[in-house]
């Protein structure tokens, strides 16, 4: 197990570097002009335009131009310095400002998403045809159909400003209440395949030989179910939770903006706007860690739920 | 977009009611104004809060809290002196600027004329690389901090006389300094500031130190707040409020959701989608008020289709302003027949006559006597809301032209300079411009002589540009406003662009807040606004 997870460690260092000259790649390729995008449409002083061409090295272009800004940013990188964004804030303080509310969102999220789906999907996969299951699956096909940017607003919209049940907006340093909402609203689309996955995969377990051998051997049903049948129905679901955490974290951009949460998102999608090529790289560089993380721990947890499952 | 509207439409029912519930709790406070409470206005995370480097209006805003600048507009848009007891000049060359006494810095340091000159030899040194360092390109010496390496550290235009006056020498005459005064970069900076001579502290941006009527509250917090508190200090006019939070927000639509419910006090900009219903929302807190934006067509002049007048004229004359200003801007912008904004003095309505006045039928026949191209296209950055518009006036080109017409969407404004800039076909392309200051010179000078810093359209008139000189040359206002006129005059012959439609301040605010006034510059006055208890 040890060993597996040493050379998970070691896999992980090349994916990074990997991603990251991806990453780096693309937005040098994407990048039209980030000073006039900065300025908007106001005219660039060429005082200012020299400044910053000087500061961020903008007129090494081409390949060569490519690799000397490259390796000058993964040497920074190594030094834990993860370099300035046009504006000429620290790129790691705008992290570590926008990952505690990001990670809490996602928290809230993740936990919303197993217990209502997987709670939910485990009865409707109880009670099969039933009407509870009936309407989750339509409530589930409604809320997949409907895309973030949608129920967001309409969210917003409702509970916040028509019924005041929710601050409408979290802002910076919400409590818990604030990002109940938006936690909800993000959690939804994840909730929704929770439960769908969860119900199929205990629905066909119930049918199992091995349900069937308990149910003759006269063990109780809640012992069937709540030991046997979810155990060996979880696999699949912890799956998607995992890659679904990683997900929550980095997918956040509509959540975080329709409810104005200066998180990872809401960060991102400002820098790719201003076209800022080491925030971008930064914070995806960040993101790609956490999602191999999450996948090493859903590997991990596998073993725990079936022992059948050995890493050598 | 199209599902944003669908949220308006549904929201259209529910917002009337929320309206009449909001005009009930109104109707019964007991209207008194609170001078202890803070009020919260939206502004964008500002990209500097440095007085030389502020170029956009969030930063502007709250440098305006911070600051009190030499000299101000009132609201016939004329200067008055507020920081500076008086600017004068005999020849419009060398002006002297006497400051107020008894201003002090929230630092306690006094006001001085030092103050003032390191701040503009701050924010001229090329090396620093400041936003705003061409306002101070008209005074004596800016050529001299220009470059990688520059011959000088100080502008020697700039001398000090005694602690509260110092002399300005420019290197031509240029009658509209005294209203430039008024911009954010001619803040002056505290000692405090630099850390040595020339250099910027930098903590200093984190927690600016002004002489303003308010002073910071705890540091700037990125993409959260910056607050400010009234600096009792302040020898000028008093605020009638205790306190400023400044709320960052990178949506629009999440401030106005904010300000529906009471979260948020005042939305500068309320966004287009939400535009239909917010005079329902807000009632008498939906307002507008004059601002100094002008949208424009421009014309690729440098190309062959475009380069005669009457093929610019009879397109503008295709146009139907007032059709677009109403149906898709529901009347928030006004429709433009002159070349500057009506806030500045000199400013005469349709100075391009005929070829503001909407007449198909006359517009086709000069279309086809001058031979214009069979196809137009116009592009605009895609990221600005401006399809709607564009597509609506692509569809007048086409009915009332007889053209095909379309729309072409570049990613962001920048890309679309890019490809201007290189000449590339672009067909007709959008812009935009915010003056500065209020001045004739102030749309003229930037956007179409030929040295114009926003001219990117190629026109080039070396008599529009000797009398644009003529005119900031001139011994007064009235002088150079008649040369500014004829100037304008040269325009309407020559059509290198098709004025559109002048912008508003359309902005809303809770119902806990009362004289809520946006100046040009989409600022909030912040002497005026009040909280009710």
């Amino acid at each position: 197990m040890v060993r597996f997870i040493l050379r998970r460690l070691l896999q992980m260092v090349l994916a990074f570097f990997g991603t990251t000259l991806i990453v780096y790649a693309l937005m040098f390729a994407g990048q039209g002009d980030p000073i006039q995008a900065l300025a908007g449409e106001r005219p660039v002083t060429e005082a200012q335009r020299a400044y910053l061409t000087e500061k961020f090295h903008l007129d090494r272009t081409g390949i060569d131009g490519f690799f000397y800004r490259y390796f000058d940013y993964i040497r920074n990188l190594l030094q834990g310095d993860l370099g300035e964004s046009l504006t000429g804030r620290q790129i790691g303080d705008i992290l570590a400002a926008a990952w505690p509310v990001t990670i809490k969102l996602a928290l809230i999220a993740m936990t919303v998403t197993v217990l209502v789906g997987v709670t939910a999907g485990v009865l409707a996969g109880i009670r099969r045809a039933s009407i509870f299951d009936n309407s989750t699956l339509l409530l589930t096909l409604v809320v997949l159909a409907v895309p973030t940017i949608v129920l967001a607003p309409i969210a917003q919209y409702l509970l916040g400003v028509r019924w005041q049940l929710f601050p409408p907006t979290a802002g910076a340093d919400p409590d818990f209440y604030a990002l109940l909402l938006p936690g909800i609203v993000l959690g939804s689309l994840s909730l929704a395949t929770a439960l769908r996955l969860t119900r199929t995969s205990v629905a066909e377990n119930l049918r199992a030989d091995y349900v069937r051998t308990a149910r003759s051997k006269g063990l109780v049903k809640r012992r069937i179910v709540g030991i046997h049948v979810l155990r060996n129905s979880l696999i699949p679901v912890v799956t998607f939770l995992g890659v679904e955490l990683g997900n929550l974290m980095g997918g956040a951009i509509i959540t975080e903006g329709v409810f104005n949460i200066p998180g990872v998102g809401f960060n991102l999608f400002r820098a790719i706007r201003t076209e800022d090529g080491p925030l971008v790289v930064g914070i995806v560089s960040v993101l790609v860690v956490v999602y191999l993380i999450a996948n090493l721990v859903v590997d991990v947890l596998y073993a725990v739920l079936d022992p059948r499952i050995r890493y050598e | 977009m199209r599902v944003r509207r669908l949220a308006a439409w549904t929201a259209l029912p529910l917002a009337a009611t929320l309206g009449l519930v909001a005009c009930g709790s109104g109707g019964g406070g007991s209207g008194a104004t609170d001078p202890n409470a803070a009020v919260r206005i939206e502004i964008a995370e500002p990209q500097h809060l440095v007085p030389t480097n502020t170029t956009e209006t969030s930063g502007s805003q709250v440098l305006a809290a911070l600051f009190s600048p030499l000299i101000d507009y009132d609201d016939a848009n004329q200067a008055y002196e507020v920081a500076a007891e008086s600017v004068t000049s005999e020849d419009n060359i060398t002006w002297t600027i006497k400051l107020k006494d008894g201003y002090t810095f929230h630092n306690g340091e006094p006001v001085t004329a030092d103050n003032y000159i390191d701040a503009w030899n701050y924010g001229a040194y090329a090396p620093n690389g400041q936003g705003s360092s061409y306002f101070f390109e008209k005074i004596a010496g800016y050529d001299e901090l220009q470059g990688e390496t520059p011959a000088a550290q100080a502008l020697s235009g700039l001398e000090k006389v005694d602690d509260l006056t110092f002399t300005v020498t420019l290197s031509a005459p240029y009658s509209d300094f005294r209203t430039m005064l008024g911009y954010n970069a001619f803040y002056p900076l505290p000692k405090a500031a630099f850390s040595e001579p020339g250099v910027l502290d930098e903590g200093y941006e984190q927690a600016p130190i002004g002489q303003g009527p308010f002073k910071m509250k705890g540091t700037w917090q990125h993409d959260a707040r910056v607050e400010v508190e009234r600096y009792d200090a302040f020898p000028g006019e008093q605020p009638k409020v205790a306190g400023v939070e400044f709320r960052i927000y990178q949506q629009p639509a999440a401030a106005y959701a904010d300000v529906l419910s009471d979260n948020l006090d005042v939305i500068k900009a309320i966004p287009t989608e939400n535009l239909s219903t917010a005079p329902t929302d807000l009632g008498d807190r939906f307002q507008t008020s004059p601002g100094s934006s002008f949208q424009f067509l421009s014309f690729p002049t440098y190309q062959e289709e475009f380069s005669n007048p009457d093929v610019r004229k009879a397109i503008s004359m295709a146009i139907d302003r007032e059709e677009i200003t109403k149906a898709v801007f529901k009347d928030s912008q006004t429709p433009a027949r002159s070349f500057v904004s009506p806030v500045v003095a000199g400013y005469r309505e349709n100075t391009i006559g005929d070829a503001g006045t909407f007449d198909p039928a006359k517009a086709k026949a000069l279309y086809e006597s001058a031979g214009g191209p069979s196809q137009i296209e116009i592009s605009y950055n895609g990221d600005g809301g401006h399809k709607d518009w564009v597509d609506a006036t692509c569809n007048q080109l086409k009915a009332n032209l007889d053209v095909e017409c379309v729309g072409n969407a570049e990613p962001k404004f920048s890309d679309l300079l890019t490809k201007v800039k290189a000449e590339q076909s672009v067909g007709l392309f959008r812009m935009a411009w915010v003056m500065d200051y209020p001045s004739m010179e102030n749309y003229l000078g930037p956007l179409y002589s030929s040295t114009g810093s926003a001219n990117f359209y190629g026109y080039e008139n070396p008599e529009f540009d000797k009398l644009v000189a003529e005119g900031s040359a001139a011994a007064s206002e009235e002088e150079a406003i008649a040369k500014y006129q004829q100037a304008e005059e040269l325009l309407a012959e020559d059509m290198p662009v098709i004025p559109l439609r002048y912008g508003q301040n359309v902005f809303g605010h809770s119902s806990k807040v009362t004289n809520v006034e946006l100046d040009l510059f989409n600022r909030v006055d912040l002497l005026k606004i009040e909280a009710v208890q």
